[in-house]
């Protein structure tokens, strides 16, 4: 077995996410500050594992996203994301 | 009620009892090898491959073994139990590689310039930081060998660190050096709130923990 | 409407609950296969759901001992209860559990719906191209249900295909379903058996690859939408060969269910 086995896509990520944002942000475009290619969050792929959570670009595989839940507490590391960009919720319901 | 869990009725945890004394606080016994890993698997070819020591100077003086000079040192065989701060613990893993005291030893002879910290760097970006004690005094190895054979991809092959004493993320996977640094400097999991000793035994799983 | 009185209405609108954990009641339950079971679930918040989110599901032993995991939702959107297809995984803790003991009237926690990536709305149109291995098909059952349910006219917008890989004849989760589905033709159904085949059976019996995919899909001028889900090794191989056979990837949706099992 190789490690690339046990990825999923960033929307695996989306419930802990939810925790993090107001808005779902698998839909949202994430700009890699690795390698400048952007992407919607929910298909970066998705290193998950007790210990945390860690979003790769597909691209440059560098890490987009890293949460990790401590103590009652999420670590969020947003160093590896250069913009975040979100669709608004325009709901007139 | 998101404080507080709705118990699953019938719902059992799969811990075995386990020789008293012999799992940490927290730590249940299993028989397999889970595999955890933040990032794909690196393949760096073994001719490429090399293990290098930097001083705490900044890198400035440094030490490298290639693969097969790293084969071609003392090699020894710890039996060991293991602990993942994701509560598994694995008994008596046998492995083999190069202790870090030989490496460190060769490095210090060599004019590397010393310090209290290590932070171990790997194919693939992954980071741990160690007090420098805790990879001396027969403690930690650089191992390439499980169970007989060469230490598989998926469990760090070609080589990891293994500092069994410690949580097992600290074992860093598809090591490629030490970095000696006069302080500590957190790793990869350790900027993320996770313990920078990592003692099972004293159950330093998060920052905070005694 | 103005911009200004967009923006008005939608400060004024609360947003969405906050993703909280609660306790579901277990509907009733379905053998699907001899491997996978659908549980039908009442969660009292819940808000709706689009054709393709998951729900994540949390277990909690008396002992404090924690398990977690995603399911897919099978159901459509506009059913009230919210129903997982769950396949069991055998050294898995969650699935044995889900698949076995649980039983209706028990309780399971779940929070949910999640996910905005993986997600399909009869409005975005077609071609709709599903590609699905093993357990897999359940994310793409909720679209084909949703498609299903659908006005005429809506529905006839937009052409269905799937292309549905499993081990064998009985491992084919919605069997009957899909069979009805298929006949009349709202939606061309494409099983491939990639273990056992009974001795008349005519159709595909090896992998999903690139001949297949080619035989099965548009051909990437008609721009459909793609969607992929399955093991990881599954969902990799066809969104390339998909790509590499010129489909724009970012119509190439995917959702890994990880290793098989």
């Amino acid at each position: 077995m190789q490690t690339e086995e046990l990825r999923l896509d960033g929307n695996a990520a989306g419930g802990v996410l939810r925790q993090v944002f107001a808005e779902d942000v698998t839909a949202a475009l994430a700009t890699c500050a690795g390698c400048g290619t952007s992407g919607l969050v929910g298909s970066l792929l998705e290193y998950g594992h007790g210990m945390g959570i860690v979003l790769r670009c597909p691209k440059c595989d560098s890490a987009v996203l890293r949460i990790a839940r401590a103590r009652g507490r999420l670590h969020v590391d947003l160093s590896g994301v250069r913009l975040l960009t979100i669709p608004e919720r325009v709901s007139l319901a | 009620m998101a404080d507080q869990p709705f118990i699953a009725r019938g719902f059992h945890s799969r811990r075995a009892a386990a020789p008293p004394g012999r799992l940490p606080p927290g730590q249940y016994e299993t028989r397999d090898f889970p595999v955890l890993s933040a990032g794909p698997t690196p393949r760096t070819p073994l001719e490429s491959w090399d293990f290098t020591i930097r001083g705490a100077d900044g890198g400035q003086s440094s030490v490298r073994w290639s693969w097969d000079e790293l084969q071609a040192l003392p090699r020894e065989t710890p039996t060991v139990d293991i602990h993942c701060v994701t509560k598994w613990s694995k008994f008596d893993t046998r492995w083999e590689g190069v202790s870090v005291d030989t490496l460190l030893d060769a490095a210090l002879t060599a004019g590397v310039a010393d310090g209290a910290f290590v932070l171990a760097f790997c194919d693939g970006g992954y980071t741990t930081n160690l007090p420098r004690a805790d990879v001396t005094g027969g403690k930690a190895w650089v191992a390439f060998g499980y169970d007989g054979a060469p230490l598989a991809p998926e469990h760090g092959g070609p080589a990891r660190l293994l500092v069994p004493h410690l949580y097992f993320w600290k074992s860093a996977k598809w090591v490629r050096g030490l970095q000696l640094l006069p302080s500590d400097e957190p790793g990869f999991w350790e900027q993320l709130g996770y313990h920078d000793r990592g003692d099972p035994w004293r159950e330093q799983r998060y920052q905070g923990d005694p | 409407m103005s911009e200004a009185v967009v923006e008005r209405v939608a400060a004024a609108t609360p947003g969405p609950p906050r993703l909280e954990w609660q306790v579901a009641t277990v509907v009733s339950v379905q053998q699907e296969t001899p491997r996978a079971r659908t549980l039908v679930l009442d969660v009292p918040q819940w808000p709706g759901h689009r054709a393709g989110q998951h729900v994540d599901v949390r277990l909690v032993a008396e002992d404090g001992y924690q398990a977690q995991r995603s399911y897919s939702i099978a159901s459509a959107p506009a059913e009230r209860t919210v129903a997982l297809t769950v396949e069991r995984l055998d050294d898995g803790e969650v699935s044995p559990y889900l698949c076995g003991v649980l039983q209706p009237a028990d309780g399971v926690e779940v929070r949910g719906p999640i996910g905005g990536y993986f997600v399909w709305e009869v409005a975005q149109g077609g071609p709709l191209l599903l590609v699905a291995g093993g357990s897999g098909i359940v994310p793409l059952m909720a679209m084909l249900r949703h498609h299903a349910r659908a006005d005429v006219s809506a529905r006839a917008a937009v052409p269905v295909r799937l292309l549905y890989s499993a081990r064998t004849l009985d491992d084919v989760i919605y069997r009957a379903e899909l069979e009805k589905l298929a006949d009349p033709p709202q939606v061309e159904v494409v099983l491939t058996l990639t273990r056992d085949a009974p001795p008349a059976w005519s159709g595909y019996r090896r992998r999903v690859d690139r001949a297949m995919l080619e035989a099965v899909s548009w051909p990437s001028s008609a721009a459909p939408h793609v969607y992929v889900c399955g093991p990881t090794s599954l969902v990799e191989s066809v969104a390339t060969l998909l790509v590499d056979l010129g489909h724009e990837a970012s119509r190439v949706r995917t959702e890994r269910f990880g290793p098989t099992a």
